[in-house]
């Protein structure tokens, strides 16, 4: 009997002291964060510190990030995909919207510019009433949650060329661009967000994640100017199913493909006038690819 | 020292501990604080906290004056119903229970003498009364009904239930796709930058802001309150940051009362504000505001009586007089925990009113201003200037302290030099240059102990002392009124 008795003693003994590491390191997961406190960013000539956005974080960006900037914030339940997306974890250190080439870290400007424009087809509205000094330190505050930051640099931003002037043969190559990267396996054969892989798509955490789909009026979660557009698809979106086409799209090519996703998207363009006038029409998936 | 004091001593020991440790107990449970989330209704759709939108509930910051200037929209793809979370129903009530103290100076009061019910005299003496009572109960809906269409009514009530409409209107956002025009009609607030409805105090005079609801001693115009809704079509246009601002609406001169009450007066309201990014103290806002009307002093009679709009077959009232209020607003912070809002005004109303024409339906003069009737000599157009300031120290996004001053001053008295008739307060001849002027402070503090995302609450103390100029009923002497209210304010 005191045998059976001191196995359980000891078998107990031995989990509190295995379980009092698991407690240690739940702990040491606000000390890491809290540690990294000193982490700056630099937007322009403006210089963010992460202690200083302790408060706004608190007041405007707790409730979906939550307190350890993993998102998940007490309204994370509520933001069920694919209707709805997860509050970005930003102890991963992995951000959809960057100007720099896939796997890299953002730079400042790309946090603060996602922070300064929103995120349309998702909760994160637009922070621009923020002054431009709460919106650098809030990139700090970002930073400040990865250990990432603390190891690595931001990669180097990609080059975009001058946009050249929009032709009807530009659109038409940007077509075979479409069908050669096979865009449309996701995106659909018109931009529709329908095509044969759009229902099996999850991101990087196995949750089911949309294509953007062109057609619906909605603005591209990373910017809807030419040039956001060129820099969605020749850095990718980490985190989700959207590579980086830098190695497979010729810059130039890279434009013509900009081009003629334009002529999917709802608001009125040059684009879309020049492709009524060609008559174009959607690739074919069951067309052999264009050869580059 | 006997067994006695001892005891007692021991009684008075144990009852200090037990009221040191219910105080403690208190404290503890009101810090035992959960991170501030959203406010009801429009939180549940968007899931923002509600210290996204709100300095403190129900003061907005920036980002939630800029979501109401959408017309309620984020100006995202979830604006339109169909992306309403199913936990989004756009209703929240508010009303709260409260304890307050109040102490009115120079009260007329009856006297009697010993066995005779009837009152033989008047005398002035303070009151002063306290107890739990309840404000009233608001219910608050609005939300967008397509993208770009908006809508907001507010059934408002008294605290013995009963209701008017506060705020009914509609509103097209975003007219051909700008953000510099939208259009609101129906009856709601003006577009003044520190929002009384949004006002952080609840004392019956600290609830207000004596600014937007000054009438000088003896003046009918009821009609430039600025704190009061009103009745009208509103045009506003904002940058796409909210930095830029205008707004300009044309006014029923009715106070915002419904059934064509008042006649056929219109007022302009326009305002104009500029905000700049001052770096690390924050964004800085100034900007100016106008309102500009005429409103009836002569109303039409049939058999004697009132004919018309007073009983809600049209308007019957003529003989319209000007009036105007003008003034700054700046909104000021100083990083992120101290920011300070200061009103000016400059108001003026026409003689007539300052006679005591304007507003025969509510009005305690009566005074019709029919055809032949003249002003006395000495009458003049009153004018005055205030100013307000509102300093806030946010201590973190669940506890605010509040404080106000406000003062207003008679720049030129309604009669003036050779005047020779009775005053509004007993006096003949010219009235002094203080009458009416008005002098009021504010502190108090709001603490959220927890906010979810489903509602709102704060436990709210205020203490309030108001002080007038020669307004005293019967001796024309000055007035002091002080209130103290403690309660609950919540909504869901």
């Amino acid at each position: 009997m005191r045998t059976r008795l001191q196995r359980w003693s000891l078998l107990l003994g031995a989990t509190a002291v295995l379980a009092l590491p698991m407690s240690l390191w739940a702990q040491l997961t606000q000390y890491d964060v809290d540690a990294r406190l000193n982490a700056e960013s630099h937007v322009g000539n403006t210089t963010g510190h992460a202690k200083s956005a302790a408060l706004p974080y608190r007041r405007f960006c707790v409730g979906c990030h939550g307190p350890l900037g993993d998102g998940n914030g007490e309204n994370a339940p509520y933001m069920q995909p694919p209707i709805f997306q997860q509050p970005r974890d930003f102890q991963l250190g992995v951000f959809k919207c960057r100007s720099t080439p896939t796997g890299t870290l953002p730079t400042d400007q790309d946090l603060f510019d996602s922070i300064t424009r929103g995120f349309d087809r998702s909760n994160m509205p637009q922070w621009n009433t923020l002054s431009k000094q709460e919106r650098t330190d809030l990139v700090a505050w970002v930073k400040h949650f990865s250990p990432r930051w603390a190891n690595e640099k931001p990669g180097t931003p990609i080059v975009i060329p001058p946009e050249p002037e929009v032709t009807a043969d530009r659109i038409k190559a940007g077509r075979d661009v479409f069908a050669r990267v096979q865009c449309w396996k996701c995106h659909g054969v018109q931009g529709m967000a329908n095509g044969p892989s759009a229902a099996t798509l999850t991101d990087d955490l196995g949750r089911p994640i949309a294509a953007f789909n062109f057609t619906d009026g909605s603005r591209p979660k990373c910017g809807d100017t030419d040039q956001d557009i060129y820099r969605i698809f020749m850095t990718g979106l980490d985190g989700t199913p959207m590579p980086s086409f830098a190695d497979n799209i010729k810059p130039e090519e890279a434009w013509d493909l900009v081009f003629y996703l334009r002529t999917f998207m709802h608001q009125h363009s040059k684009e879309k006038v020049l492709a009524k006038q060609l008559g174009l029409k959607p690739v074919d998936p069951n067309a052999p690819a264009p050869t580059q | 020292m006997s067994t006695l004091t001892r005891s007692r001593l021991g009684r008075l020991s144990l009852s200090t501990s037990f009221l040191t440790a219910a105080l403690v107990l208190v404290f503890l449970v009101l810090s035992a604080s959960q991170p501030a989330n959203a406010i009801p209704a429009f939180a549940r759709k968007y899931g923002l906290r509600c210290s996204a939108c709100h300095e403190s509930w129900p003061m907005l910051n920036f980002f939630g004056q800029k979501f109401k200037d959408n017309g309620y929209q984020l100006m995202n793809d979830r604006d339109a119903p169909i992306w309403q979370n199913p936990g989004y129903w756009p209703i929240t009530f508010r009303i709260l229970p409260i304890w307050h103290r109040i102490s009115t100076g120079k009260v007329p009061i009856d006297t009697y003498t010993a066995g005779n019910p009837v009152p033989t005299g008047t005398q002035v003496q303070r009151v002063t009364s306290s107890g739990f009572d309840l404000s009233g109960l608001d219910f608050h809906t609005g939300g967008t009904l397509e993208k770009n269409f908006s809508f907001y009514v507010l059934p408002s009530s008294d605290a013995t239930a009963s209701f008017h409409f506060e705020t009914v209107m509609a509103r097209l956002d975003n007219v051909f796709h700008t953000p510099w025009l939208n259009i609101k009609f129906g009856k709601f607030e003006l577009d003044n930058l520190l929002s009384e409805k949004r006002v952080l105090t609840l004392t019956g005079n600290g609830g207000i802001y004596q600014l937007y609801h000054f009438i000088p001693t003896g003046d009918g115009n009821i009609f430039g309150q600025m704190g009061d809704n009103q009745l009208g079509l509103e045009v506003m246009g904002h940058s796409a940051n909210d930095r830029t601002r205008y707004s300009a609406a044309l006014l029923s001169s009715n106070d915002g009362t419904v059934g064509l009450s008042y006649g056929n007066g219109y007022t302009g309201f326009f305002t104009f504000s500029q905000a700049i990014d001052a770096g690390r103290a924050g964004v800085q806002r100034l900007g100016f505001y106008a309102m500009v009307g005429q409103a009836p002093t002569t109303w039409l009679t049939q058999g004697g009586q009132l004919f018309g709009g007073a009983n809600g077959t049209g308007p019957a009232a003529i003989g319209n007089k000007s009036f105007s209020r003008e003034g700054f607003v700046g909104q000021f912070y100083f990083g992120p925990h101290v920011d300070l809002t200061v009103v000016t005004q400059h108001g003026e109303d026409s003689a007539w009113f300052g006679q005591g024409y304007g507003d025969l339906i509510d009005g305690a003069a009566g005074l019709n201003n029919t055809t032949g009737t003249t002003l006395p000599v000495g009458a003049q157009n009153p004018t005055w200037n205030g100013v307000l300031f509102e300093p806030h120290y946010v201590y973190s996004p669940q506890l605010i302290f509040i404080g106000r001053y406000e003062t207003i001053r008679m720049s030129q008295q309604a009669n003036g030099a050779g005047y020779t008739g009775t005053g509004p307060t007993g006096i003949v001849g010219q009235s002094p240059s203080n009458l009416g002027n008005l002098s009021t402070y504010t502190i108090g503090y709001r603490y959220n102990p927890f906010m979810t995302s489903r509602a709102g609450f704060a436990w709210h103390n205020e203490y309030n002392w108001l002080h007038s100029d020669g307004t005293g009923p019967v001796t024309g002497t000055n007035i002091n009124t002080s209130e103290l209210l403690i309660g609950f304010d919540f909504d869901f």
